[in-house]
């Protein structure tokens, strides 16, 4: 195991840059998950790390060895793939033990650290069977094991739970998680699917058209977005953005009507966007300055989701699951200060 | 109202039991399809069995069109299996067959796989001159191919029969297109697990492309077995004759042998028989596969 260090990374293809200067240190055992829309960088650079693509400028150091120009057999990394990789002319025990091919030990140890991987992902019983006659959980399970036989220092997932059901990715997404917590090595894990990136990770890295956009833990990125993106990226539904402008006295004036006064220092005569998640914004809340008609219900149980016609489009908030406003009924939506966050119009990033 | 109609239509289900269900009445178009593929189901096996019924012919009814011989014979079988000429032959067809289909294989596939995952300039380029050669008959090559071989002594060699088929612009193109339903991903996870190009090519590539790889055996195989024109050109000696040249020598300008000529055809269809028969499966799919590609 060790630890990974990304230093002004650039890519180009032809004269298209499509990775600008990414900077990122994965600490030894960190879980640290890439997580943008496609086309955002997140796959380049995990191939890049992987040696799969060559590194315009930059450096990629793995245990603190520049790996730039090794082959990726020499990175001492292994990936899994999105579609598996696992070869169908072999038997789970040829796919696992596959990447110990060029391995110079005997073959009894061989045999034995294939089986004891095996062990370790429940797939025991299947080491003779064909991947045709596994289930998608299991083969995505040989294509970790093929990862884990070879005991790399850093562990590349690239989106490998894309092609699962939403059952089956929900448990392999725990399986990982706590195969993770017990062999404790490095996993850079790329993902579009941000509940995927928020429920394992260690650390996440937003990315959107190949620059960073945001790097912390899942509460940081969730309750502390740097920007507009990041905020209405992460969360779903995806967090209210109304626009505004500061007034005196750290007064907000929100185009759908009403003001807003905040304790911190805000920019006076700044447009500005206001943020709120639907799971902060409520009917009948303290500070309801957003008032409109319910347009649509969608009944979670247990609260409802209701989508209130404003002049800026809908908002979406919160409310009680058992009595909820009915249809094209005037509601009062608010929020608690501390809840609501405050970003830059033009620049997008974050005020407050 | 519509529903007890439909009840009434349609028969109970222990009506079906005893009776099965119905079977929709053929169309017209459907006849009509039947009709034509049972006569092109004729046409292809009539030259067969005009080849063994011919075979079976004394030498004065060859010229007769009835289709049972008045006499059945096996004198031909006799003749030509007791002829030494004819192992001979049957052996060189063997040799060059093989071999030519192993080299096609192994080297079409090498470009195929090359010019399919590898990104290099001029790759475009030299698919289209290689898929470009497809538009030249052989008849125009067979001048060429001939000074070359004498230049270089491979003329009534092995050798000189083999060459030119040993790499075949079809065979490259069949196998790249094939190779491009391989996913790169496997070609990827292999090289990060230490495999080199060479190694990626024959553990991974190749057997997941293994009913094209038979389909184009089978052709090159059967292609070289029933070569006629650039044999007759290159061979000389008659112990160098493949066997479709050794046949045609059956004959002269005087007078042709039929029988015996037919009776070697017939023999010489078992191989291509046997290799069909166990192959078939892969041609099929060979066949679909490229079609779908294509």
């Amino acid at each position: 195991m060790a630890n990974l260090v990304i230093r002004d990374l650039v890519k180009t293809y032809d004269k298209t840059e499509v990775l600008h200067s990414i900077n990122l240190e994965v600490e030894d055992g960190e879980f640290v998950v890439f997580v943008g829309p496609s086309g955002c960088g997140k796959s380049t650079t995990l191939r890049l790390v992987a040696g799969l693509e060559e590194v315009t400028s930059g450096s990629i150091e793995i245990a603190g060895r520049v790996v730039n120009n090794l082959e990726p057999k020499d990175r001492d990394i292994a990936m899994v793939f999105q579609n598996y990789a696992i070869y169908p002319h072999m038997t789970v025990r040829k796919n696992i033990g596959f990447g110990l091919r060029s391995s110079k030990a005997p073959k009894a140890e061989k045999e034995k650290r294939i089986e004891s991987v095996a062990e370790l992902l429940g797939m025991t019983e299947y080491l003779d069977r064909k991947p045709n006659q596994l289930s998608g959980g299991q083969r995505q399970r040989v294509a970790i094991g093929r990862a884990m036989v070879r005991d790399p220092a850093v562990f590349l997932f690239d989106e490998p739970l894309s092609n699962l059901d939403a059952q089956l990715r929900t448990q392999m997404r725990l399986e990982i998680k706590k195969l993770h917590q017990r062999v404790g090595s490095t996993i850079v894990f790329v993902t579009h699917d941000q509940v995927e990136a928020m429920t394992m990770a260690d650390r996440i890295v937003i990315m959107k058209d190949g620059h960073i956009q945001q790097v912390g833990s899942p509460s940081e990125v969730y309750h502390q977005p740097a920007n507009t993106f990041v905020a209405q990226f992460i969360g779903a539904p995806s967090m209210n953005m109304i626009p505004g402008r500061v007034e005196a006295d750290n007064r907000i004036a929100l185009s759908t009507g009403g003001e807003l006064a905040f304790q911190r220092p805000l920019p006076q005569g700044r447009p500005v966007i206001l943020g709120i998640r639907p799971e902060d914004l409520h009917p009948g809340e303290v500070n309801s300055v957003i008032e409109g008609a319910v347009n649509v219900r969608e009944p979670l149980g247990h609260e409802t989701l209701i989508y209130v016609g404003t002049s800026e489009g809908d908002v979406i908030a919160k409310a009680d699951g058992r009595t909820p406003p009915g249809i094209g009924e005037v509601v009062k939506l608010g929020a608690a200060l501390e809840n609501m966050h405050v970003f830059d119009a033009e620049s997008g990033e974050a005020l407050a | 109202m519509a529903v007890t109609e439909d009840i009434k239509i349609k028969p109970s289900s222990e009506e079906l039991l005893k009776t099965g269900p119905s079977r929709a009445p053929r169309n017209m178009g459907q006849i009509i399809r039947f009709l034509l593929l049972f006569a092109g189901g004729i046409l292809m096996v009539m030259p067969i069995a005009f080849m063994i019924s011919t075979s079976l012919k004394w030498p004065h009814e060859v010229y007769n069109l009835n289709f049972i011989p008045d006499e059945p014979t096996i004198e031909n079988y006799t003749y030509v299996l007791e002829d030494g000429r004819f192992y001979w032959w049957f052996l060189n067809s063997l040799i060059i067959a093989v071999i030519t289909t192993i080299c096609s294989v192994i080297f079409d596939s090498l470009v195929g796989y090359t010019l399919c995952k590898f990104r290099f300039p001029g790759r475009y380029i030299i698919f289209i001159a290689i898929l470009s050669t497809l538009m030249i008959p052989t008849e125009m090559l067979v001048i060429p191919w001939y000074l070359m071989s004498q230049q270089f002594g491979w003329l009534d060699t092995y050798w000189g029969i083999m060459f030119p088929g040993l790499m075949t612009a079809f065979g490259t193109f069949l196998m790249k297109q094939f190779f491009e339903t391989v996913p790169d991903d496997f070609i990827e996870a292999a090289r990060i697990d230490g495999l080199n190009e060479l190694q990626i090519w024959w553990t991974v590539a190749m057997p997941l492309v293994r009913p094209a790889l038979a389909a184009l055996a089978i052709f090159v195989f059967l292609g070289n077995w029933t070569a006629f024109i650039w044999p007759l050109i290159v061979t000389n000696s008659v112990e160098m004759y493949t066997l479709p040249v050794g046949l045609s020598s059956f004959g002269d300008e005087a007078d042709v042998a039929w029988e015996l000529i037919m009776t070697g055809a017939a023999i010489s269809t078992i191989p291509t028989l046997v290799v069909f028969l166990i192959f078939q499966r892969f041609i099929i799919r060979g066949v679909v596969m490229a079609g779908l590609k294509g």
